[in-house]
């Protein structure tokens, strides 16, 4: 459960995010909004890589201004651009990168390792240089070096923005099958079909919150 | 040192473990530098190429790796030549190609995570200094990968710049590429905390 307790946050004197409440407990949750909305603020607040001004945000109990480290190792984040999370040579010691601090030892490393690139389809290219691969293929990386450390929760901030419409399919199938709780930022309202529950955010307010349809409609009327 | 230049093999050379690899090429190092001369120089060359043929590297991805201090010996070489005669002059830049060959023939059949661990093994006696040696691996990850990216973002600055019409304009590239340097460092600073690699 994630919660979301009378949220301000400021970056200098603009305020991106007022006086925000919420109690994330469902299993698919969307958030949209406008460009420069704070959605992404929204989506960093929930990992603790933005701490908010004001008001505080938990993760099953634990304080992300205090438990910062703690609160990222349950919650995953996948950030729009892969190529700037993508940190080792290859495919593969890239994924085992993310493991480097898990106390596994190097077998048990590489047998998660390659786990995790077989269910996304990267066992082809486990020796591949990770900077090469196509659009698609780094963000199913990205996507598989955040999933390797089993995180509970995933926050996946407008993941497919830069993929093509075949890419952005396969890498929103792969986040709706998930096992885990994900919460997604997204300009592609249809991938929030099946969705529990869509959060519009505009000039830095919740303005919508409910079932995808009904959310969604209110978005639609805001845009125009 | 080109590090992330991992060439997939099976041979004993790859299946050596990085920490034996470094301190043989350490020693290897060493006794170049203590004990200059041609036949040094010429057994090293011999040593790099055997392991080279053992490990199935061939000649191109071991060129690849001294390339780049080609900009080096050329002009060092010239001036041994002109100071020192044509022996010393063979020797200092045969020493010095067989020193990057061998270094290059470690990475290329080495994994980068392995060296990293061997690195992150050999610096532990440091932590009582104060050293913590998963940061100075993290720190050798980063730079390794910040090679292909600066690269990648040149060029697209370079693409940007001639179709302005702007081909001769240094500024039309420096702003436009220290901006998306750094923001991407910025990017990659954010994912690196959200990955917890340094928490």
């Amino acid at each position: 459960m994630i919660e979301v307790r009378g949220v301000t946050h400021r970056y200098g004197k603009r305020v991106v995010l007022r006086d925000v409440d919420l109690r994330l407990g469902e299993r698919r949750i969307g958030v949209v909004g406008a460009n420069g909305s704070g959605k992404s603020t929204l989506a960093r607040l929930l990992n603790g890589l933005v701490v908010p001004s004001e008001g505080s945000v938990l993760v099953d109990g634990l304080d992300t201004r205090r438990e910062g480290a703690a609160v990222r190792r349950r919650v995953g984040f996948v950030f729009t651009d892969p190529d700037a999370q993508i940190v080792m040579p290859t495919v593969a010691e890239d994924v085992a990168f993310s493991l480097r601090r898990s106390g596994l030892d190097r077998m048990a490393r590489a047998e998660r390792v390659a786990g995790v690139l077989e269910r996304f389809g990267l066992a082809g290219h486990a020796d591949h240089a990770a900077h090469l691969l196509s659009g698609g293929q780094k963000q199913l990386l990205a996507l598989a070096a955040v999933l390797v450390t089993e995180p509970e929760v995933l926050v996946c901030d407008e993941p497919t923005t830069l993929l093509d419409a075949r890419n952005a399919r396969r890498v929103a199938r792969l986040i709706a099958d998930l096992p885990q709780q994900v919460v997604l930022v997204t300009h592609h309202l249809e991938q929030l079909d099946g969705f529990d529950r869509v959060l519009v955010v505009d000039g830095g307010r919740v303005v919508a919150d409910g079932p995808p349809a009904g959310a969604l409609a209110a978005y639609e009327a805001l845009v125009g | 040192m080109l590090l992330g230049a991992y060439l997939p093999g099976d041979s004993p050379v790859h299946r050596a473990p990085a920490g034996v690899k470094l301190a043989v090429l350490g020693a290897g190092l060493l006794l170049l530098a203590v004990r200059p001369g041609p036949v040094p120089v010429l057994v090293g060359a011999c040593v790099v190429l055997a392991l080279a043929a053992l490990a199935r590297v061939g000649p191109r991805p071991l060129a690849a790796q001294v390339r780049p201090l080609l900009w080096l010996l050329v002009p060092l070489t010239a001036l041994q030549l002109w100071l020192s005669g044509p022996v010393v002059a063979l020797t200092v830049a045969g020493g010095l190609l067989v020193a990057v060959a061998a270094a290059g023939l470690v990475t290329l059949t080495t994994r980068t995570e392995a060296l990293l661990d061997a690195l992150v093994a050999g610096l532990r006696p440091l932590r009582r200094a104060g050293v913590d040696p998963e940061r100075v691996a993290l720190v050798l990850a980063l730079a390794v990968r910040t090679v292909p990216v600066l690269v990648g973002i040149g060029s697209e600055v370079q693409q940007a710049r001639a179709a302005r019409g702007a081909e001769r304009s240094v500024r039309a590239f420096a702003v436009p590429f220290v901006i998306r340097s750094l923001r991407h460092a910025d990017r990659l600073g954010e994912a690196l905390e959200a990955r917890g690699v340094d928490d």
